[in-house]
Order: C-alpha cells, then sequence, then structure tokens
C-alpha cells in the first residue's frame, strides 16, 4: 500500500506501484512502420535543408527520411550513424524543437514540423535492434590513444578512432560507460536500459576497451597518459557543482540535482527511492527540468522550480518547460535563494524577487521544503589540465588544446552548448584530427 | 444550387457522374446504393454472351501506384467482364431501372465479333429498359486474348461493322468505349462514327504492369509467381485521357461526336475539365473504388458551385468551351514571354525549386545566405519546373510580359504580334518571314 502523499519528509514509496513504471515510461513511444511512413512522406526533401544545418553533427536529414520512405531504414540508419554515432541517442535526448524541428520548413509554414527525432529513432531502433553494426575497421594502425570519459564526447570520438584503425583506451571515473547518456539523463528520456545497450552496440565496431573507475587526476596523471599513448582526448565532462552562495544550504535534504538524477537512473525500483513531499528544484536547465519532473513522478506532492531569470532565458526548452508543466511542476521566475531555513534539514527555502537585471526587489518568497535540488550548473574539476578558456578547457574548431597531442571535447571544452549532439560532433571532429595529426606525422 | 441535370444523347440524368463500367456496377446491391448515394447513371459492368460466364482469377486482381501517404494514384485491374450468368444480370437491371427511372442505366456489352452474337443480345438487353448500350471496344487483358475487347478497338473496321450491327439491331442509343491501347484514337474514334455511333466513350484502360515483386521476380498483381499485363486507370490516367477526349472534339472528322469522358476523373474539377474539353458527361470508377460512392457528393457540389460563380445555368455551357483553345504546336505564339515570379510571403524557403532549376533546368533561380530565392529574368525560359516542384500552391507563378517590355534573357522588346513556328526564320519550311521574329 502506498503511503499518503501528505505525508512531510524524504520518504520511498509514495506512490501506487504500476503508478511508477506509468510515469517513467518513454516520454516519446517509438513510431511503428506505418506512423514512420506517414511521417516521411511529410518531408519535401529540401535543397540544402535548414534542418541539415541545425544539426550540430550535419546529419543528412532528407536523405535519411527519404530512405526510410522507401523501405530501407538502415540504409537511413548508416545516413544517420556515419555523421552521429550516438544517433539512437540523440534521436531521444536532443531538443530536437530548438534544433532541426525548429527550422523544418514545415514548421515555418504550417507549425507542424516533420518529426524528424522519432523518424531518427525509427531507422537507428531498426538497425541497432538487429544487433547488426553497419562500420569496419580500417587496418591498424598501430597508434593507442587515451579517450578520458565515456560520455558522449569520449564515445563518439573512441567510435571514430577505432573505425579508423587505432586502438583506443576509454578512461572514465564510473562503474559503467555512458556518462550523462547513463547517469545524468531523465529515465523516461532513455527508458529500458538504451544507454548500456547502444554502448554495447558501439563497441563492436572492435579496438576499444575500457577502464572503468579510474579517474584521471586520482589514479593516472594527464603526464602519464601522454606517455603512454599517442594522444589524448579528454571528455571527462564537468563533475563540480556549482553551490547556491545561500545561506543554509548544507542543510540535510539539499543535494546536488545530477546526484539525485544519477542515483534515479541507477535504482532498479523507483518505489524504493525516497522523494520529499515539498521539493524545490533550483535552476534553469535541462538538469533542473529533469530534476523536477522526475521528483514529481515520483510522487512529490508540490514541485517548484526556481529560475532567477525569465522563461525565455531558461535553457531548457519551451517544450521541457511546457512538459515540466504538464507534470504539475510549477515554474517561478526571478527569484534567486537566499537562505535555507530549516533545523538540521530544510524545511523551508527563502527567495528574493529580482528585476530583469538581477538587482534585488526587496520582495521576499519562502517555500516550504523537505528537499532541495540545485540544478544551477556543473564545473571542470582536474589537476594539471591544458589552458583553460574561463571555466573551460580552451579548444580550437577541432579540438586542439595548448597542449601537445591532447585533445578535448564535450562539456569540458569550450566552445559548444553542453548538448548531447554537441558534444558527438565534438568528439567525431577531434577523432579526425587526431588521425590526420597522427597519420601525417607517421607518413 | 446550379441545375446540373443532363442530357446525353438523350439519355437523361440528374446530373452528369456515371459510374464507368467496372467492378462498382457488377451487381444491383452496389447499383442501389450508388443510386441512393446520389450518381446520375451507371454503365453495367459489361454483359457477355448467354452460356456459362467468364471466370476470374482467384488470387489478387488490381496493383497500385501510390503518391505520398499512400494516396493512390494509379489502379490496375485484371479483372474480366461480369462473372455472373446474363441472365441474372438482366433480371437485376430490369428491377433497378424500374425503381429509379429517373436515372440513366447502360449496359456495357461484349459478345465475339460476330453478326449472330450482337442480334441475339440486343433484345434481351432492350428488354430491362435500359436507356442505351455501351460497346466494350477497350478491355485490354483476358478479353482481349479471345478477340473481344481491345482486339476490336484496335482494329477501326471491327469497330464500324460492329456499331453498325448495333446500330442495325437495336433502337437503344449506341455509345462505343475506346481503347487508348492505340497509336492515334482518332481512327478508332471516326470508325465509330461511320458505322454510326450516338456517342463514344473514352478511355478505357491502359495495358500496364504496376509494379514488379523484387523478391519473386513478379509482375505485380502476382498470381502463382506469374503476372499479366493489366488495365490501368485512376487519376494518373487522366492527362492521356484529356488528350484523347480533345483530340476528338477538334477534329474535323469528328467534331461534334458526343464524348463520355472516361480516365481518372477523382474530383469535380477533373470533371468540369473533361466537359470543357469536349465530353458530354463522364465516367468515374476509381475515385469510387477509392473513397466509396459518396464522392460523388463532393463531384456534384463542387461543379455546382462552379457553375454558380460563373453564372452558368446548365452543364451543357462548359461543354467544349477549352476545345478552341487546343492546337498544335506550331499554332503557338513565339512571341509571348513570360518569366517565373515567387511570391516571398508564401515561400517556405523548401528551395526544391533550386535545386530543380540549378541542376536540371536554366540556373535562373539565386539562392542567398538566408535561402530567399529569387528567379533570375536574365536566364529564365518560363518552362515551369520551379511551379510544378513548389510544394506550395500559387507560391510561385509565371507572369507573362507586357507588350513593350524587354525580356533580359535575349534582350528584345516583347511584341504584341503573334508569331508562331510556320513563320520563323529557323524553320527551313517557313511560309513567310515574320517582321519582329522570336528567339
Amino acid at each position: 500500500m502506498a503511503r499518503d502523499v501528505f505525508e512531510p519528509g524524504i520518504v520511498p514509496g509514495r506512490l501506487e506501484p504500476q503508478a511508477y513504471g506509468e510515469g517513467f515510461s518513454d516520454l516519446h513511444p517509438p513510431l511503428d512502420e506505418h506512423e514512420a511512413l506517414v511521417a516521411a512522406d511529410r518531408c519535401y526533401f529540401c535543397h540544402d535543408a535548414p534542418c541539415m544545418t541545425a544539426c550540430p553533427t550535419d546529419i543528412d536529414i532528407p536523405l535519411f527520411i527519404r530512405q526510410i520512405a522507401t523501405g530501407t531504414p538502415d540504409a537511413a540508419a548508416k545516413t544517420i550513424l556515419s555523421q552521429n554515432i550516438l544517433g539512437g541517442m540523440c534521436a531521444r535526448v536532443c531538443p530536437t524543437e530548438t534544433l532541426c524541428e525548429e527550422v523544418c520548413v514545415r514548421e515555418v509554414a504550417e507549425g507542424k514540423p516533420v518529426l524528424i527525432g522519432q523518424l531518427q529513432r525509427y531507422a537507428t531502433d531498426h538497425l541497432q535492434q538487429q544487433g547488426k553494426h553497419p562500420f569496419e575497421r580500417a587496418a591498424a594502425t598501430g597508434k593507442r590513444i587515451a579517450v578520458v570519459g565515456a560520455g558522449p564526447a569520449g564515445l563518439s570520438c573512441a567510435h571514430r578512432l577505432a573505425m579508423l584503425g587505432h586502438d583506443v583506451e576509454i578512461i572514465d571515473a564510473r562503474p559503467k560507460p555512458g556518462g550523462l547518456n547513463e547517469y545524468g539523463i531523465a529515465a523516461y528520456k532513455t527508458p529500458n536500459g538504451f544507454a548500456q545497450a547502444e554502448v554495447d552496440w558501439l563497441m563492436q565496431i572492435g579496438g576499444i576497451s575500457f577502464r572503468h573507475e579510474v579517474a584521471v587526476g586520482r589514479d593516472v596523471t594527464l603526464e602519464e597518459l601522454k606517455t603512454d599513448y599517442d594522444a589524448v582526448f579528454l571528455g571527462m565532462g564537468l563533475v563540480g557543482v556549482n553551490a547556491l552562495g545561500a545561506e543554509g544550504e548544507d542543510k540535510a535534504g539539499v543535494a546536488n540535482a545530477v546526484d539525485f538524477i544519477s542515483e534515479l537512473r541507477q535504482t532498479g525500483d523507483m518505489s524504493k527511492l525516497p522523494i520529499g513531499r515539498d521539493v524545490v528544484v533550483i535552476g534553469g536547465g535541462m538538469t533542473a527540468v529533469d530534476a523536477a519532473v522526475q521528483a514529481k513522478l515520483l510522487g512529490a506532492l508540490n514541485v517548484t522550480l526556481v529560475y532567477r531569470r525569465g522563461r525565455d532565458r531558461m535553457n531548457a526548452s519551451v517544450f521541457e518547460q511546457d512538459l515540466a508543466a504538464s507534470k504539475g511542476v510549477r515554474i517561478v521566475t526571478h527569484a534567486v535563494p537566499i537562505a535555507v531555513h530549516g533545523n538540521g534539514s530544510v524545511r523551508e527555502i527563502e527567495f528574493e524577487y529580482v528585476d530583469e537585471g538581477m538587482k534585488g526587489t526587496g520582495e521576499r518568497l519562502r517555500l516550504q521544503a523537505d528537499q532541495v535540488f540545485k540544478a544551477i550548473g556543473q564545473t571542470l574539476m582536474g589537476e594539471g589540465l591544458p589552458e583553460l578558456d574561463g571555466r573551460k578547457i580552451k579548444v580550437d574548431g577541432t579540438g586542439r588544446t595548448s597542449l601537445d597531442r591532447v585533445w578535448a571535447g564535450g562539456d569540458c571544452a569550450s566552445g559548444g552548448d553542453d548538448l548531447t549532439v554537441t558534444a558527438v560532433a565534438e568528439g567525431r571532429d577531434a577523432a579526425m584530427d587526431i588521425h590526420t595529426t597522427l597519420m601525417g606525422a607517421a607518413g | 444550387m446550379a441545375d446540373l441535370r443532363s442530357d446525353f444523347i438523350g439519355i437523361k440524368s440528374p446530373n452528369p457522374f456515371w459510374l464507368a463500367s467496372a467492378p462498382p456496377t457488377d451487381k444491383e446491391y452496389n447499383v442501389r446504393r450508388a443510386y441512393e448515394a446520389g450518381w446520375g447513371g451507371v454503365v453495367w459492368k459489361t454483359l457477355g454472351m448467354e452460356g456459362p460466364p467468364v471466370v476470374n482469377v482467384n488470387g489478387p486482381r488490381y496493383g497500385a501506384i501510390y503518391g505520398a501517404d499512400r494516396r493512390l494514384l494509379g489502379l490496375n485491374n485484371i479483372e474480366l467482364i461480369t462473372d455472373r450468368p446474363l441472365e441474372v444480370n438482366l433480371r437485376e437491371m430490369k428491377a433497378v431501372k424500374r425503381d429509379y427511372p429517373d436515372r440513366a442505366l447502360i449496359a456495357s456489352i461484349m459478345v465475339p465479333c460476330e453478326e449472330e452474337a450482337w442480334k441475339a443480345i440486343l433484345p434481351h438487353v432492350e428488354e430491362t429498359g435500359a436507356d442505351g448500350i455501351e460497346l466494350n471496344f477497350g478491355c485490354p487483358h483476358g478479353m482481349a486474348e479471345r478477340g473481344m475487347g481491345s482486339a476490336v478497338g484496335q482494329v477501326p473496321e471491327y469497330i464500324e461493322m460492329v456499331t453498325r450491327w448495333c446500330k442495325m439491331y437495336t433502337r437503344m442509343p449506341v455509345i462505343v468505349k475506346l481503347t487508348p491501347n492505340i497509336t492515334n484514337v482518332l481512327y478508332p474514334a471516326e470508325a465509330a462514327k461511320r458505322g454510326g455511333a450516338d456517342a463514344v466513350s473514352l478511355i478505357n484502360t491502359i495495358n500496364s504492369i504496376t509494379s514488379v515483386d523484387l523478391d519473386l521476380f513478379s509482375p505485380e498483381p502476382m498470381i502463382d509467381g506469374k503476372g499479366t499485363h493489366g488495365g490501368y486507370c485512376g487519376p494518373a490516367v487522366k492527362p492521356i485521357a484529356l488528350n484523347m477526349v480533345a483530340e476528338i472534339a477538334r477534329n474535323p472528322e469528328t467534331h461534334g461526336l458526343p464524348i463520355s469522358g472516361i480516365g481518372g476523373v477523382t474530383t469535380w474539377r477533373d470533371a468540369a475539365e473533361f466537359l470543357a474539353l469536349g465530353a458530354g458527361n463522364v465516367q468515374v470508377c476509381t475515385a469510387a473504388m477509392t473513397y466509396g460512392f459518396k464522392v460523388v457528393q463532393e463531384m456534384i457540389s463542387g461543379l455546382s458551385e462552379y457553375m454558380d460563380e460563373k453564372g452558368m445555368t446548365s452543364v451543357d455551357e462548359i461543354v467544349g468551351r477549352a476545345v478552341p483553345n487546343v492546337t498544335d504546336w506550331n499554332q503557338l505564339n513565339l512571341n509571348y514571354v513570360a518569366k517565373a515570379k515567387i511570391d516571398q510571403d508564401l515561400c517556405i524557403s523548401c528551395g526544391r525549386c533550386f535545386a530543380a532549376c540549378e541542376d536540371t533546368s536554366h540556373q535562373a533561380i539565386a539562392m542567398s545566405e538566408d535561402r530567399t530565392f529569387t528567379v533570375i529574368d536574365e536566364e529564365c525560359v518560363a518552362c515551369n519546373l520551379c511551379v510544378n516542384v513548389c510544394p506550395v500552391e500559387d507560391c510561385i507563378s509565371m507572369e507573362p510580359l507586357a507588350a513593350g517590355a524587354t525580356d533580359l534573357r535575349t534582350g528584345k522588346t516583347v511584341t504584341p504580334d503573334y508569331a508562331n513556328w510556320t513563320t520563323h526564320p529557323n524553320n527551313p519550311s517557313a511560309k513567310a518571314v515574320a517582321v519582329e521574329p522570336a528567339e
């Protein structure tokens, strides 16, 4: 029997057992064949298509949709995967409403874009569910490359390098590969163990090995990697979490949203996961929305997402904001936390409203809270890193860092917009540059 | 609501929309429902001679091609004439005609090319009260192998002979249904007229293979691993039918011969186009087979609205209106100059016009950094391909240049004078030299 939803504190099992399965099921159920054909028929096969330009990985979208429409979804998958080896995950997590689908001419003309993301998933699922891997390794080059981080950037880089004939070792601090795909994305976006299945599928290329639970800086230094390998790619992401800077933020019940999501993603039984009755999430990005929605899905009675600026400034797309609202999350804007109240554990969190210039208005807001999730950004951690550009590793257009034979990409590198798809593009492009550099040197 | 009543060779019907002789008109049940749905007339599925009826295949009879979203564009069939006994069909026709005296009922007939066979069947048909007969000289499959259908329709002398027999042995009006599977439709049409036909109807279906099964390597529709050519119909054949109708309508030998237009009529607009090119009424099959009998309601309301807008009070006012404008290529005005124009407000920037023009035509469309597409008048020959590939209706139009304007492609001034190929200096057999030759 489920607990009373009104029960205060951070407790598990707030909902009836079946409610968890329903809540955490696929956000966008996969298209069946008929739906895919109907959706594919809507594509105009535009010249120099805007969708393709908008895709950070430059997938030839009109071509893959035409391949679906003509009954060759596996060929469509190869078109996608040749540009974006994590095309399956990107089909699930990309904010398509702000990328390809936003500029689809049918969105412009009718307000109804071609369902590019869902078609991409249809094609990649079709291929991957058969266990087929459409790429082959080139002849061995004898080069060995260390890839730090098994997230989207690292996996993308590793696959491309392996395909080009290099031997790759991926070093990752976590027990499982996948990075944020495995630990940092809402469960309903990638259910049924897809993140691991995709890594297993990707590994079929061969030539890639893993060293799990090895952290650079703790277990191995960048210097050692440079000595042991021909090149190093840094794609370790951002593992530090920004602090609120509010009085009392060390009280029990205040946690990092990324840790909450990570724990949730690794839980086999959602009903055993404790959640507060009154949850407050602070932040305005995808992580904030993922945490807020999942808190609601776990049975929190009141979930409030508080962001310091207006909704138009939120990194979470309008679609994500609407998703949160539809799940019952209240969104409060123009408020910054100033104090966490409570005796040991959080009881209330106090905000001050600010104007567009982030200047305090003097108006206060106190929200009842037994759990607070911080989602105001992550930071780069590490020693002996290449030169930084602000708070990230400085890279050029092909991922080169200030250090010889060291490249970087993904969230830890400068540029980009902290999206899975951007990380994939950066990993891929760095791999191509590593290849050119190493083979050029050899020749 | 406009008066849609139709009088086609003395056969009256409340509207000019008849169902063609085909599977939808094979039996009483269907025909009654068709009349209830609003169809003005029905050409009953082709009757054969007395005795054991033909048999059909027991596998697929139809094959299809599709447009986007699986919209049926073309249908082919290998079905034969009615496979029900003659007496059953005659009995049902009589009952239906008795109950729907205001609707047209035509009997389609196909019997061997022997005078006795035609002489024998006609009194039976007459006895049903049918308003007329249609001679099926068009069926391109199965029956043709037995010397009937298009095997007759491809030999003008046979057409003339059989038509004459029919006129001799029945008082009913005779419509001769023509096959498009010939080189020049005028020969069979003229033969029908010489034989005394009251009208021709066209087109019957076109020999076709719709597709090939790439696993079995069999044509579709496939019967036990094999396929045969079938009769093609539906929206895809409309342009072929329109041309054949127009050719008969403007040919001096056949001009004025009533025509029942058939071939891909799917909407009221298609019907109006057939009428404008000289058809006195239209027959429909594939649209009904695709969407059911109810489609006639849109045809009725659409044609009526069009006539009201045009101030027309009779269907006959549309008939033949476009015929004087059907001409030979050598009569086209070579001094007429148009240029494509893109409406930037309607343009959705898909770039298909650019791809088509740049890759396959005249490199006459420019594309800017921000995906604005504009016509380069210096290059545009007004071929219309951009209009045809544009997914947005009326976004690209062909704008004629006014007399006195300069065609930036040729540098010549547009003249108001008419000049065609027959007088063009590049024509070795030109009869006269034009004063201001077009390019």
